[in-house]
């Protein structure tokens, strides 16, 4: 798999009532949550980004809430993936349980600038900054992550595990 | 191995876990909100299941935006009412006898000491406070839980937390866990297992151990833990609907951290905006002047919470410029409070004493915050928009220190007001 888009980039600590502010939670339907990703990080988010970019940030990206209305808001306004330094670990959940892609790095988030041309080798775990020619890696992903990103997500995972028992 | 390794190993049937592994183990229970289970209830439904794994281990609460705060939100807490009636769930609670979940659960009875819990809402940690390992995860983790009685996990490293010495006056379990926060970080413990313990831990009351469990999470930690004992045990004696089991530590267990704290020296504890590791002492911020209190939430919601806030506020009025909003977490809390006379102490003061509800503590409902605007909250988190506008700001703090700043109309130390 190969993504490719433009760069945003946040800092660190982007949290899930920044990605998805809680006003908008009384509804868990993808478009109308996508209206409003990352609003209370940057106002202008929504009506600035297009479908195929992606956001590079630092580090604990989406604490805070198990909200999967944060991941589900991000993927469904057409950004592609997320790379940060590091996860809070019920969003990193949450973004392959619904196929999120997000990469660990702790080198591209401090090369990418915003508006770079990014393509991510989600196979060879590799980040490629097509502005600068430069290369980083990413960290692999688990081999029980590469398992849900196959089967489609838990839901298809869990379906199969029914089915064989 | 730790009591987080012990609990996971009991329930996959394993004799010893470690760090690292990744393992499929059975829940005790499950839960969700109005705001996470309508999304496991369509990805439920996806799986194509003819019921729920156990329909007495699967709880469904409208908290967050309960009493409906609008129509959506109605809609919303509906699903939950037609999948509980379609499914026969024994675990619905109807507003009215709901509460907020964290603070409802423990008290039913419904999770104990050695469970494995997960529910759809960051603060499940909560119940680590009894002795159990539960953690937040996501609405799809729920969904597929429900379906199977089991959820993936890795094994967390475990951080050792060890708290000796008095707590100073007014000092208790929210100053201890925003302290530790502010001292690690809030990705200090990310995807770790957060261990209190010491002899303060040791003589600590249940509502302070559930109230520094709760907050696990916001130093990024996969659950908070304390080793159950005799206050444990005075606490779910008799409110236990399930057996229970006590675990803890080997003596040997493995921490990849350890940190100790001298309680003595911990002083009253404020998180300033907008991240809850931002701490200050309170004392240091009688400059900020608030428009509103909240007494509340799964943190602070408790009729301990309460008692201490209605303590301070006794026979005073609340600041003409600060309105205090006061929510028992539970049904239960809000007839305790009326019988024990909080809730006429709060009323006569000038406060607002609401029915059970997560409401202004994410900006839901019953309590949101103009442009501009400060409040001090027993809540759990202080990030951009928290509680209302993106300009607004929440300070956190322990509910004597909330109800003394109500008094004075800033941030103030009990001292200042009784």
């Amino acid at each position: 798999m190969i993504l490719k888009g433009n760069a945003w980039k946040f800092g660190d600590n982007i949290d899930t009532d920044a990605i998805i502010p809680a006003r908008y939670l009384n509804t868990s339907d993808p478009q109308e949550l996508a209206k409003h990703v990352m609003e209370d990080a940057d106002r202008d988010f929504p009506s600035k980004m297009k479908a195929g970019d992606l956001i590079v940030a630092e580090a604990n990206f989406g604490c805070g809430s198990s909200r999967e209305h944060a991941p589900i808001a991000i993927k469904a306004s057409g950004l592609q993936a997320v790379v940060a330094k590091s996860f809070a670990r019920i969003f990193y959940r949450n973004a392959f349980n619904i196929g999120l892609p997000i990469f660990e790095s702790e080198e591209a988030p401090d090369k990418i600038s915003e508006g770079d041309v990014i393509e991510i080798d989600a196979d060879k775990g590799v980040i490629r900054n097509i502005t600068k020619g430069e290369e980083y890696a990413a960290k692999p992903i688990p081999p029980f992550m590469q398992e849900l990103i196959s089967a489609g997500g838990l839901i298809e995972w869990t379906k199969r595990r029914l089915k064989a028992s | 191995m730790t009591i987080t390794e012990k609990i996971l190993a009991a329930h996959c049937g394993k004799k010893k876990v470690s760090p690292g592994e990744l393992i499929n183990a059975k829940v005790d229970l499950i839960l969700a909100n109005d705001i996470t289970a309508p999304i496991a209830i369509t990805e439920f439904k996806k799986i194509g299941a003819k019921n729920v794994f156990d329909k007495d281990r699967v709880a469904f609460i409208p908290d967050h935006f309960a009493p409906q705060k609008d129509i959506k939100a109605a809609e919303q807490c509906k699903m939950l009412r037609d999948f509980s009636k379609d499914y026969d769930l024994g675990l619905y609670f109807e507003v009215g006898r709901m509460g907020v979940e964290h603070a409802l659960l423990p008290e039913q009875g419904l999770v104990g000491p050695g469970d494995l819990v997960i529910g759809a809402d960051s603060h499940t940690c909560t119940y680590g406070g009894l002795g159990a390992f539960a953690t937040g995860v996501g609405s799809t983790d729920v969904a597929s839980a429900m379906a199977t009685g089991e959820c993936w996990f890795k094994v967390p490293e475990s951080m050792k937390f060890i708290y000796f010495g008095k707590l100073k006056k007014w000092v208790g379990g929210k100053d201890l866990i925003l302290h530790t926060i502010g001292d690690i970080g809030v990705d200090g413990a990310l995807y770790r297992a957060m261990e209190f313990m010491g002899e303060t831990i040791s003589s600590l009351p249940m509502y302070a151990r559930l109230t520094m469990c709760n907050m696990a999470i916001e130093a990024g930690g996969k659950n908070g833990i304390i080793t159950p004992d005799s206050i444990t045990e005075q606490y779910v004696k008799g409110r236990a609907k399930r057996g229970y089991t006590f675990y803890s530590s080997d003596k040997d267990a493995k921490y990849v951290e350890v940190r100790e704290y001298d309680c003595s020296k911990i002083p009253l504890t404020v998180s300033c905006p907008h991240l809850p590791s931002n701490t200050k002492p309170a004392a240091e911020l009688s400059h900020v002047t608030i428009d509103q209190v909240v007494v509340g939430s799964c943190t602070n919601g408790r009729i301990e919470d309460l008692r201490e806030a209605a303590e301070i506020i006794k026979g005073k009025k609340v600041h003409p410029d600060v309105r205090m909003i006061v929510i028992p977490a539970t049904q239960q809390i809000y007839l305790d409070a009326m019988k024990e006379g909080l809730a006429e102490i709060f009323v006569t003061a000038g406060a607002v004493f609401s029915t059970p509800t997560c409401g202004p503590c994410l900006g839901g409902h019953m309590g949101i915050l103009a442009k501009g605007e400060k409040a001090i909250a027993t809540t759990n988190r202080n990030f951009v928009g928290r509680m209302g506008h993106p300009e607004s700001e929440v300070y956190l703090s322990n509910p004597a220190v909330a109800a003394a700043s109500a008094v004075k109309g800033k941030i103030a130390t009990p001292d200042e007001v009784v």
